[in-house]
């Protein structure tokens, strides 16, 4: 794992696998859409409002994923100051936010012909509003020094304390009486029917792919930077 | 009520995001990438 720590021989593996992970993810995220859009069957009790859920559910599970993947990048930015943890925790914020968003937005877009509400304070929802507001100050932390790695320190400690809401989230349907429904895929098996199953895995597959994807550019991108920077130091180290 | 309008909002709200976040990341990978390309060729 430290081998990879380098930037350069980062670099060497991230480039074929940007392209492979955005064409893979571009493709799996297609197939389980259609799938879910015009062959998988109406729910009986939610009707067709069931389709939302091939966007709902994934982008729920992986932006917590993300938010674990992100705790875990800040250990490493405070325990082993790797620069390229400092990289990947500012590439992942942006990123995590926007599916926790797309999340947020689907469900509510979800609740209201369902439940007949956009929204309500319920224990699941809210712990879901606070992991976006979580990746919100992670990426406001990450850019408010002028120092980046002062950024990144203050962002990889927000980071690891937010890792506590992850278990509030999981666990808020079982301590609340909450409106939103207990998981409905555990450990112990599935309760869904496998022509809603299959859609709903194929999804989270592309739709991981994607994010995947996303982190690996902007991870380039800071590095671009990052080098443009020590670059232009240099030159005028050189000038002077 | 209907849900198909809904379903809709989902679908357009999601591609937007994802598909949004998916192009800034490329775009501003291929700028940086140019510029410390030919910064690099600048120094030589």
């Amino acid at each position: 794992m430290h081998r990879f720590a380098n930037p350069a021989r980062f670099l060497k593996l991230a480039r074929p696998l940007t392209a492979a992970t955005l064409a893979l993810g571009f493709a799996l995220t297609t197939a389980a859409l259609w799938w879910g859009l015009f062959r998988a069957p109406p729910d009986y009790l939610q009707g067709e409002s069931v389709r939302i859920m091939y966007l709902h559910v994934p982008t729920a599970w992986i932006s917590m994923g993300a938010y674990l993947g992100l705790g875990i990048t800040g250990i490493a930015v405070l325990v082993w100051k790797h620069p390229l943890a400092e990289v990947a925790l500012e590439a992942l914020a942006p990123v995590g936010a926007v599916y926790a968003g797309v999340c947020l937005l689907t469900g509510s877009i979800w609740g209201r012909p369902t439940w007949g509400t956009w929204w309500v304070w319920d224990g699941r929802l809210t712990s879901m509003l606070v992991l976006f507001f979580l990746y919100l100050g992670v990426v406001a932390l990450a850019g408010a020094f002028d120092e980046r790695s002062r950024g990144a320190r203050a962002a990889a400690v927000l980071a690891i304390v937010g890792l506590v809401n992850l278990p509030i989230i999981k666990f808020s349907v079982e301590w609340w009486n909450t409106l939103h429904q207990p998981a409905s895929i555990t450990l112990k098996g599935s309760s869904i029917h496998p022509d809603m199953l299959y859609p709903l895995l194929t999804s989270a597959g592309g739709l991981g792919l994607l994010m995947a994807a996303a982190v690996l550019m902007r991870m380039r991108a800071i590095i671009a930077e990052q080098r443009i920077a020590a670059r232009r130091a240099r030159l005028a180290g050189d000038a002077a | 009520m209907n849900a198909l309008p809904f379903v809709i909002a989902a679908y357009t709200a999601a591609a937007l995001c994802i598909g949004g976040v998916l192009l800034w990341s490329w775009v501003s990978m291929r700028r940086a990438e140019k510029a410390a390309d030919a910064l690099r060729g600048e120094r030589r």
